[in-house]
Order: structure tokens, then sequence, then C-alpha cells
């Protein structure tokens, strides 16, 4: 199948491993990956933090590039939820826009969504022999409902020890700019789920979102907690 | 006005009021998701309470036109107010008409809405609190912190302090019974020797012209029944059509809100009944900006919340700063989308904010209200009054950069290389741990990483260019 990748702008500026790692586990399943480098950001801080004129110009920014994409995956379950529940609201008022809407948005897709309800797959072929645990994102959860997807591809993971995280319902204070708006209240919420990772004695915290993990890995950092975290793809990637 | 993030900084440190919320919260968490698995037409009831909401809204004029036909036809009496000066006055002229120095109330937000309280004590009427939270909170000269469990933040030992001071009925154990037993002594006196009783309403009922109160400790049903002159404040989206319609609704609230199947107290009447319970009765019919808010579409079903509060309860944001941070008699989710519609941006403009949009709350309301949708809606709104009260607005001059960058490739390329040159000063083993600005609110207790060698970008360009 020829996949195209919306990689995220967060994700080509500041995490391009996880990049490298979605295009090698499609890859090696035998797929063709097309990168189209008119892309850039979804829209979703824009969106999320009361700027919907300035996101508009990029929902129509990411329809123009993908108009004629067969299948487009998206390592981010945040971005990938922007795109389906936010564009059509973004666009409203414009029938023609959420014309094209209609069509593109069945074709998007977050990458472990893609693996296991696409692809039908759960062994990707990988190889990670540390003690990993797993933070669900409140948008894996909630908005994609990805529901026990992402567990069984890294259940599928030769030498790996999974760990379940205790109360994995719960947001690790994230949020976008609200973990600068709302620094206090982010820091208190990112306290309990650092508590709850360290718990697990794991090695790795992976998830579906860097932008969860850049906000616990940066606590887990300047705590020296020894724990990292590795985007699933990265974790897919290994063989 | 201090905004949610500053009364945040200090809730955050009150130690006890962290543990009291944590507890409480994760007990009630548990308690309604039991009690609402165990129903298999949950779903389809959660499906019934936002239908009759919307459609009611719909035709709320017709709804409350028959409510006032029915109320007065049983002999009760219809008030209508604009805003809370109208109600503040309906309220005290009937208490004043009636002589009365004080009034007991009961279960109403409402009246906190309207700062009913204030304007009563300043006309000479005492007014007094008898559910037994609320009564709490008013003898504390405190404010609410939770919608049903008003003195959430307070414990044990500080209520029994509080009532061997108030009450002048000696020492007395911290033991619940002992504690209740006192509190039972104090109001009786009240409930038995005032004429007037001030309640709220969580439904009434349109085709009978019935309210209903719902309740845990009988102190509503004592106001509701004892005195001779009943006032009840309702907001006028909380009429319903038909009597079925409390069917849905009384399954709803009480497994949404307190984790019971049944609440102990449901009192319903209608208009007055002779020798039977007061003699007057008024329903006084609140807008106070709800009609504003019904004209906005894309926050309208703001208007469907019933109150049960399961939204603060599982709000991982309300769990850590408790309620007082949000300035308001509705606090957590609901608060953070109705106290900015009712007040407006500039008194309230940094709640639609105090949210990192997980979703928790919408997952479990029981009229499915898309809370992070009204959110981020508020958040347009906000940051657009902001826009227009100040010249040069520091955000809107960042995001405005941020969307320049995002509407070229050769930009964003630009920006990402840029940034690896600007980033040296900063930068170390692949982390920031000190940036500028409002930006130093993340690094104050988080690392940043530091740009990579190369994007994903540059990494593809060249494995599909070797050189």
């Amino acid at each position: 199948m020829r996949v195209s990748l919306f990689i995220t702008c967060f994700n080509d500026t500041l995490f391009p491993q996880t990049g490298q790692a979605t295009v090698t586990v499609l890859e090696r399943l035998g797929h063709e990956v097309d990168f189209r480098p008119e892309q850039t950001c979804c829209g979703q801080m824009h969106s999320n933090s009361g700027y919907p004129r300035e996101a508009l110009t990029l929902v129509r920014r990411f329809v123009e590039t993908y108009r004629d994409a067969p299948m487009i995956v998206v390592p981010s379950t945040s971005c990938t939820s922007t795109i389906r529940a936010q564009y059509p609201r973004l666009a409203a008022g414009d029938s023609a826009l959420l014309a094209e809407l209609d069509t593109i948005i069945p074709r998007v897709h977050e990458f472990t969504e893609f693996l296991t309800r696409v692809l039908e797959v759960e062994d990707v072929g990988a190889y990670y022999p540390h003690r990993v645990t797993y933070h669900a994102s409140c948008n894996a959860l909630r908005a994609l409902k990805l529901g026990g997807a992402p567990r069984a591809l890294l259940g599928a993971v030769r030498g790996m020890e999974f760990v379940d995280l205790a109360d994995i319902e719960q947001c690790c204070g994230f949020g976008g700019t609200f973990a600068v708006k709302n620094a206090e209240v982010s820091t208190a919420m990112l306290t309990d789920k650092m508590r709850a990772v360290l718990a697990t004695g794991a090695e790795v915290v992976t998830a579906g979102d860097n932008s969860c993990l850049m906000h616990i890995a940066g606590g887990l950092s300047r705590l020296q907690a020894g724990v990292r975290a590795m985007h699933i793809a990265e974790i897919l990637a290994c063989v | 006005m201090k905004t949610f993030p500053e009364i945040a900084h200090t809730e955050l440190r009150d130690t006890q009021l962290r543990r009291n919320i944590r507890k409480a919260t994760t007990t009630i968490r548990a308690r309604t998701a039991r009690v609402t698995a165990e129903l298999p037409d949950w779903e389809q009831l959660r499906d019934a309470g936002q239908a009759i909401k919307q459609a009611t809204l719909r035709d709320l004029d017709k709804h409350l036109l028959q409510l006032e036909e029915r109320v007065t036809a049983a002999g009760g009496s219809v008030h209508w107010a604009r805003d809370a000066e109208e109600a503040r006055e309906i309220i005290i002229g009937i208490t004043r008409r009636h002589g009365a120095t004080r009034a007991i109330k009961i279960k109403s937000m409402t009246t906190d809405e309207i700062d009913l309280n204030p304007a009563m004590h300043a006309a000479g009427i005492e007014p007094i609190e008898t559910d037994l939270a609320d009564m709490i909170v008013q003898l504390m000269d405190d404010t609410p912190s939770h919608i049903l469990v008003p003195a959430i933040h307070r414990n044990r030992a500080e209520i029994q302090a509080l009532f061997e001071d108030k009450f002048g009925q000696g020492k007395l154990t911290d033991k619940p019974t002992d504690l209740t037993a006192a509190a039972r002594l104090y109001l009786r006196e009240k409930f038995l020797n005032t004429p007037v009783a001030i309640s709220g309403a969580n439904v009434a009922i349109a085709e009978t012209g019935s309210v209903c109160v719902v309740e845990s400790e009988g102190n509503g049903r004592m106001c509701l029944t004892l005195p001779r002159v009943l006032i009840s404040l309702m907001g006028i989206e909380k009429v319903l059509p038909r009597f079925e319609d409390l069917q849905v609704f009384l399954q709803l609230l009480p497994r949404s809100s307190t984790g019971e199947r049944m609440n102990p107290y449901t009192s319903l009447w209608s208009g007055v009944r002779e020798a039977d319970g007061p003699q007057e009765f008024h329903l006084v019919l609140l807008d106070n900006g709800r009609t504003k808010i019904m004209a906005d579409e894309a926050a309208r079903e703001t208007l469907h919340c019933i109150r049960c509060s399961r939204c603060l309860n599982v709000c991982p944001v309300y769990e850590r700063t408790g309620g007082h941070a949000y300035d308001s008699m509705y606090q957590g989710p609901i608060g953070a989308i109705l106290t900015p519609q009712l007040r407006g941006y500039e008194k309230a403009g940094s709640l639609p904010f105090a949210s990192t949009l997980c979703g928790a709350c919408y997952e479990v309301c029981p009229v499915k209200i898309n809370i992070p949708r009204i959110l981020i809606h508020l958040r347009a709104g906000a940051t657009d009054a902001r826009r227009a009260a100040h010249a040069i607005d520091p955000e809107t001059v960042a995001m405005k950069a941020a969307l320049w960058m995002f509407a070229s490739q050769s930009r964003l390329g630009a920006a990402q290389a840029l940034g690896r040159i600007a980033q040296r000063a900063i930068a170390h083993d692949g982390l920031i741990s000190r940036l500028p600005g409002p930006l130093s609110g993340w690094t104050d207790t988080r690392d940043f990483p530091a740009l990579p060698a190369q994007s994903f970008r540059a990494w593809w360009h060249n494995r599909a260019h070797p050189k």
C-alpha cells in the first residue's frame, strides 16, 4: 500500500527519530511510504489556544497537501484527533472545504490504529528487551478510542517485559499551552504521573504521542529519575 | 479579580485540601462508576437525557409559559427575573412583606449566583443555610468549593471546633453521629420558628406545574414543608415538559452525583394545598444570561447541565486545585464553561484555559455535554476579547508568527535551522533547562528537549537524494 506520512511539525522539528521509526515499521511491513514536504502543522495549537481563524489556514494547507493521498498515517494521537474532531468545526460554513474533509478524514489514521485496524497486524517483528510501561494519553483513550490496540502491539514485541501503568486514564498534565499558562497545576498532575511511572520499575515509558512523552520525560529528566521516554513507533522499529 | 492560575498557586500549597479532595473524589469516582455501570441501559438514559434537554430548549418559551399557567392554577405565583438584581428584589420583597427577619435556605447555588445572601443581610434579613455542608460553609464565613459537597475542603476536626464555637452545646466529639446530632438540634429550632423558606429547584414540570428538589439529608424537606411561605428560585433552563421526563433525570442525577441508586429525599409539590405545607408559594424564574447562552449555538448545551458534579469528580485539574480556584459557585469543568458565559471574559477569561482538554468530563457527563469542545469555543472568545482590549498582545504576535512559519515549508525549514543555532547558548547535553519569558513556566519544573541535529524533513531529503 502507498502510505503518506503526516509527520506533524512537532515530530519533524523535535523528534525526527519517531518519524524515522514510523517509516522503518511501515516499510518492513511491505508498504511504500511517501513524505510530502509541503506539510507543516495540523493547527492544533492555534485551534486549542483560541485562534480558530489561524487554524483554518492550516486546515486548508492540510487539504491541499493530502487531497490525492490514498492513505495518511500520523504518529501522533493528538494531531489525529485534531484532524478528526476539530477540522469539520473549523471549516464550518465552507461547504466546499467540508466536502473535501468528508473524503480525506476517513483516510487519516493514527499510527497504531493503522497497524491494528487497517492492516490488522499486531506482531510487527520487533525485539526490545527492556522493561516498558505505556501511558495511554487522553486523545488515544477518549478521542480516538484506541482501546487495547497499542497494548496489543507492545504485547507482541519479543523480549519485552511489559508493566501496566496505574491510573492510566489520568492525564499527564501537558495540555499544550496549559503546561505554560497553568504551569503549577500541570506540574502537580505530572508529579502524580511520574509517581505512577516510577512505581512500575520500568526503564522506558512509551505512548503514541510525543507531546505527553516530552512532558513526562521533561519531568523525569529534571529529577534524574533514570527512566526514558520513547514513542511506541521507536520500540516497534527495534529488531 | 484573581485569575485561575493565581488562585491555584495558593490552593496547590494547601496539603490538607489536596489530601481531602483526592480522597473524596477517588471514593466518589469509584462509586459513581459502579452504579452507572450496573444499568444495562445507562447509555440510552444519557442519550434520552440529552435529547430531552435539546428538545426542551428549542421550545423553552412555550414550556415556561405552560409552567407559569399551571403553577398559577395550582395556587402559586410565578415571577420573572431578567437578572440577578431583579431576582434579589423579588425574593427580598416577598420576605419583607411577611415581616420576616430571617429566612431558611436549602439547595440553591442559584441564590449564590445572584449574590442573595449579602443582599438579604443588607436588607436586615438573616439568611440561614440548612443544608449541612452549606451551613458549615456559611458559619465559617467561607465559600463553597464543590457543587455537591460544598465543604469538601474541610475536615471533621474543623467542623467539631466550629460547632462547639457556634452552637453553645458545650464540648462535642468528632464522631459523625454526634456532630450531626448537634447540627440537628441547632437546625430544628430554625425550621420550627422561621416563617419563610428559600429553595432552589432541580426540575420544574411544565404540564403539572410541579417543582422538584432532590437531596440527601431531609433538611430540604423541612424547609419545603414547615414554613408558611416558600420561595423557589430556578434558572429557566431547568424546566422539563412532561412528568414522565422525570424518570430519566431521577435515574441520571443520583447515580452521577452521589453514586446512589436513588437519592434519599425527592420532594415534589404543585402550588399550594390548604392546611398542608406552605400556604404561599412563589416560583422565581431566572434568566441572568441564560437566553444569551442559548443564542450561541456552539455553547448552548452548557444549559443541559443538571448539576450532578460528576465532571468535577473526574477532573484532574479540579482534583489538584479544589473548587476555590474557580472563584465561582460553579466549579470544575462545568464551572469553566458556565462562569465565563454568565460573568463575561473580563471577569472569568482565564477559566476556559483551566483544562488540559483531557475529555474525562465529557466521557461521564450524564447529559453528554461536550465540555472540551465548548472550552475551545470559549477560548476563541476569550482570545478575541483580549486582542480587542490590547493594542499589542504578545501571545497573538507569537501565534501569528507561528502561523507565518507554518504557512510555508521553506520558512519552517529555515526556522528549524535557525533554532539550532540560537539554542547553542541554552542547550546542554540535548536538554534545555531554562527558557526565557513565559516559557519559563515549563522549565521551572521540566527540561525541554533541544532541537536535534537534523529535522525529519532534512533526513528524508538526504535519504531521497543521497550525496
